[in-house]
């Protein structure tokens, strides 16, 4: 039954009304990478359709402070082509999966030189009106700190040690108190039992003075404690 | 005693203020027309008054940090002798209170060192943040040495 459902679904979406919605094209917003390393930047896309044979990725580069953008990664008729000629020659490497809607390209070697902007397109035909999407690369030679990350580190790991010295007093205050208590319970149980064993009158009478005595004891020692 | 303990807590409340202003007012550093640190970098000149972001540095973000945990430490030194003024035994002594106390001055001092070491050579000055950091400093030693002394004796 659920099968059946799942395949109705399915084709329904293939056989959406032509025209009615654009492709989506998601790549990331900003990226930031070491000199040296190599960076994996991904692209996928939405489309109301299933994904065509001819689907096709075209990735482009346009450096910081140029107007022209340059190929370095197709992708179509189901094989890859990456850069030859241009600044990435060799360097490109087409790592997604087609048929997942994933055309993510892998930057290898990173330098100075590739800070810049990186544009997705992607067509999955008869779905081809889409607005192509652009992540920007940011090289360093040092990854610099994020604002806030020292001082909120420091700041957490002090107030936590308190928060835990605190928890821990409390814990051992509780604790000697209660091993107090009981410990005074069993002598005046001992005592009960001795008592009950040689006489046994008077001894439920004296039980319940007993117990408030031993209770009176543990809050004689939770006040001094207070003192503090 | 009402007067000796209405003073303690007059001084104990200047320590605070003293605190919230060095660590709140960015004036660690001043020349004329700019000054910088803690919290940003203002700049006033012909065209305004611009204001960007301190730098990220990790020795800036440290003094931040240790700038907040000593106002927060005196704050809740406050809390604690407000608490411990009505619920204390007669003849006890104020430990929380001063435990709290002493450690934010602790943690001033370590700020005001820490900038002080680390702040780049510079023909700039120190701004007026930077002194009443220094001042806070003995200000809390004394005053969380006043409350191990303090004994309750209403």
């Amino acid at each position: 039954m659920l099968r059946v459902l799942a395949l109705a679904s399915v084709v329904l979406l293939g056989i959406a009304p032509e025209g009615s919605q654009a492709i989506s094209i998601y790549t990331g917003w900003e990226r930031h990478a070491l000199v040296g390393s190599d960076i994996r930047l991904s692209c996928s896309f939405f489309s109301w359709r299933f994904v065509s044979d001819d689907v096709s990725f075209s990735w482009s580069y346009r450096p910081d402070g140029s107007r022209e953008s340059i190929a370095i990664a197709h992708y179509a008729g189901g094989e890859p082509y990456t850069d030859n000629k241009g600044p990435f020659k060799d360097r490109v490497e087409f790592v997604g999966n087609p048929k997942n809607r994933d055309g993510s390209i892998l930057l290898k070697n990173l330098d100075l030189n590739d800070n810049g902007t990186f544009t997705c397109d992607a067509k999955n035909p008869p779905d081809i009106v889409g607005r192509p999407s652009s992540v920007r690369l940011l090289v360093f030679e040092q990854l610099p700190i994020q604002a806030g990350v020292i001082t909120g580190a420091i700041i957490g790991v002090v107030l936590g040690l308190l928060v835990l010295i605190v928890v821990i007093y409390y814990l051992m205050r509780f604790l000697v108190a209660r091993r107090v208590f009981s410990l005074s319970v069993s002598k005046h149980g001992k005592k009960k039992k001795e008592g009950s064993q040689q006489r046994q009158g008077p001894a439920p009478p004296a039980d319940p003075s007993k117990v408030k005595a031993a209770a009176s004891e543990k809050k004689k020692l939770e006040s001094r404690k207070d003192k503090k | 005693m009402l007067l000796i303990l209405l003073g303690v807590l007059v001084f104990h409340l200047i320590v605070l203020i003293l605190l919230i202003v060095s660590t709140a007012s960015s004036t660690w550093t001043v020349a004329t027309g700019v000054h910088t640190d803690l919290w940003y970098n203002c700049k006033s000149d012909d065209q305004g008054y611009h204001c960007l972001n301190a730098s990220n540095e990790d020795w800036i973000q440290a003094v931040q940090a240790l700038m907040i945990l000593s106002v927060i430490f005196c704050f809740t030194s406050l809390i604690a002798f407000l608490y411990q003024l009505f619920r204390l035994v007669k003849g006890g002594r104020f430990y929380f209170t001063s435990i709290f106390q002493l450690f934010a001055s602790v943690f001033v001092m370590c700020a005001a060192i820490i900038y002080t070491v680390m702040r780049p050579e510079s023909d700039k000055q120190y701004g007026y943040a930077y002194v009443l950091a220094w001042v806070a400093f003995p200000l809390s030693l004394i005053s969380g040495l006043v409350y191990l002394v303090l004994r309750k004796k209403d």
